[in-house]
């Protein structure tokens, strides 16, 4: 039993290092099929999460965890990659060509972020021990590295795969240090984010075949 | 304590020993791996050996429009590549050189030996070996934070600022418990020691197309004596490096105080085992477009700045 909850702890604190290493990864990549794709393992293997979290000896494993695991499974790996993959091929566009933060001052702007998350992980107090220390500091940087993506990219796509990278942060959240927060929450969440996710994707379509490009900080200047 | 003192110096003499015996294998053990992974029968182990012996018994030839910073380069190269050997510590031997500090003297004697070779390259005034410096300059640029923030990660965990402090600290029992920031810094030395022994996916040593080149287009004009010095260098080069990776964050040893021919053999055949890595990364890799190894040296950077993180979070149980 306890050689069990070390491996299952072991298995969520190398999912929480994954996840981490996509998002800077993600920072770094210009090709938008491959920042899709990394969300999509990102959302995976936060699939995995919950259980993992459970087995480790944090609350009981019951089947809302598994249930909740499984959809997020599904959707974040499977549903939102194909709506947004859908987007990309009406919208023709391969690169995010222009961000506002070049692509390696990303990568080291994700570095300081995940400094900074470590910093303030240590001083927020909690109402009870986390699972592993990693997850407060992993889920704080995985929130503002989303953020980031969603403000420092110029490609609407790219905006939605940092919003879904956020959400996934705060799924990290919410499963790490939250697992008393009712089931019919977490599934609400998912469902704003699909619809999100949804409606951007069509959004992206029309804008796509309006202007001929996904590029947000052009749609400000009129067309003839 | 006179027996004991003439054991410690034996012991600490071992490893340069070995480095200056055995670096060239290296090379050998590469070679034959993407040989045989080819499909080729490939060069004898000891090719490395024979290019040298016959480089070494040609004469020279000098462009006039070189200075004596092309005939001292490959010199001090060498030279300061095997004073970086004695720095290192193998097995459980300690290095026969060993003081608070010296991680920072190692990067930068690798470091005097860029500049020297890069300089000579820069004194023949050709255009493509120009080219060629200006791009190893950039790469190890960009490696070298890797490495040090590596290392500064490795020095944290063991409180140590000398190779030695960390080789001996650094045991199986306290690796299990830093194994998430050692293992970054391991993958970002892993990466280190293919660029800057320009090795596939960064560089290939095999080409000799002017445009991809970077390390073999800085020495095309060196030859006989001083190409074997450059050879050799790069040989040791990679012995170091490799024998830092095993020494200082993979503890394949065991340890005990009578134990150290067995550590000994072990790092040995790890060294193997990094050279045939090395072979089985080149050949089942591509070399990545040269605007593209940047991102690879900073993915790399990133590893061990994570890890520093890591350290510094206090997130070690």
């Amino acid at each position: 039993m306890s050689l069990l909850s070390d491996l299952a702890r072991l298995i969520a604190e190398l999912i929480l290092i994954f996840v981490v290493l996509t998002d800077l990864i993600l920072l770094g990549s210009s090709r938008l099929t491959s920042t899709i794709r990394l969300s999509a393992w990102q959302g995976m293997a936060l699939g995995f999460l919950p259980l993992m979290v459970s087995r480790a000896g944090f609350g009981p494993t019951t089947l809302r965890l598994v249930t909740l695991g499984a959809v997020l499974f599904a959707m974040k790996g499977f549903l939102f990659p194909r709506l947004l993959l859908r987007a990309l091929r009406t919208a023709e566009v391969r690169h995010e060509i222009r961000p506002i933060v070049g692509f390696q001052a990303s990568i080291l702007a994700g570095i300081a972020i995940v400094a900074a998350s470590f910093w303030m992980g240590g001083r927020l107090p909690l109402p009870r021990p986390a699972p592993t220390p990693l997850a407060l500091p992993m889920a704080l940087s995985t929130i503002l590295i989303g953020l980031f993506a969603i403000t420092t990219r110029a490609n609407a796509l790219n905006q939605v795969v940092g919003y879904l990278v956020m959400e996934n942060g705060i799924f990290i959240f919410g499963v790490a240090l939250a697992q008393e927060e009712p089931f019919i929450v977490e599934m609400g969440v998912l469902l704003d984010v699909f619809v999100a996710v949804f409606v951007m994707g069509i959004a992206i379509f029309h804008i796509g075949r309006e202007f001929d490009h996904i590029e947000v900080d052009q749609l400000s200047s009129l067309k003839d | 304590m006179a027996g004991g003192l003439f054991m410690t110096l034996a012991k600490s003499l071992i490893h340069p020993i070995l480095a200056l015996i055995f670096a060239p294998l290296m090379l050998g053990v590469i070679g034959r791996t993407k040989a045989i992974l080819a499909g080729r029968e490939g060069p004898p182990l000891a090719q490395p050996y024979h290019d040298l012996r016959k480089l070494l018994g040609k004469g020279a030839v000098y462009s006039r429009t070189t200075t004596w910073i092309f005939r001292a380069g490959p010199m001090i190269g060498l030279a300061s590549t095997i004073v970086a050997v004695l720095l290192v510590p193998f097995g459980s031997c300690p290095a026969p050189l060993a003081f608070p500090g010296d991680l920072i003297l190692f990067a930068y004697l690798l470091g005097l030996a860029r500049l020297c070779t890069v300089l000579a390259a820069l004194d023949t005034g050709s255009a493509f070996e120009g080219m060629g410096a200006s791009r190893e300059v950039l790469f190890s640029a960009l490696a070298e934070p890797a490495l040090l923030l590596g290392l500064a990660a490795v020095a944290r965990e063991t409180r140590s600022l000398s190779l030695s402090g960390m080789q001996a600290a650094q045991t199986l029992s306290a690796w299990s418990g830093a194994w998430l920031p050692l293992s970054l810094v391991a993958v970002a030395l892993g990466v280190v020691l293919l660029s800057e022994n320009s090795r596939i996916p960064v560089d290939d040593p095999n080409t000799h197309l002017e445009l991809t080149m970077i390390h073999e287009v800085m020495v095309l004009d060196h030859g006989g004596p001083d190409l074997a010095f450059i050879l050799y260098g790069a040989a040791l080069k990679m012995w170091a490096l490799a024998a830092l990776l095993i020494g200082t964050v993979l503890p394949i040893r065991v340890g005990l105080p009578y134990t150290w021919p067995v550590d000994v053999a072990l790092s040995l055949a790890s060294m193997l085992g990094i050279a045939v890595g090395v072979g089985v990364v080149e050949s089942t890799m591509a070399r990545l477009r040269m605007s593209r190894v940047p991102q690879l040296l900073i993915f790399a950077t990133t590893l061990s700045t994570l890890a520093l993180v890591f350290e510094f979070g206090g997130l070690i149980r």
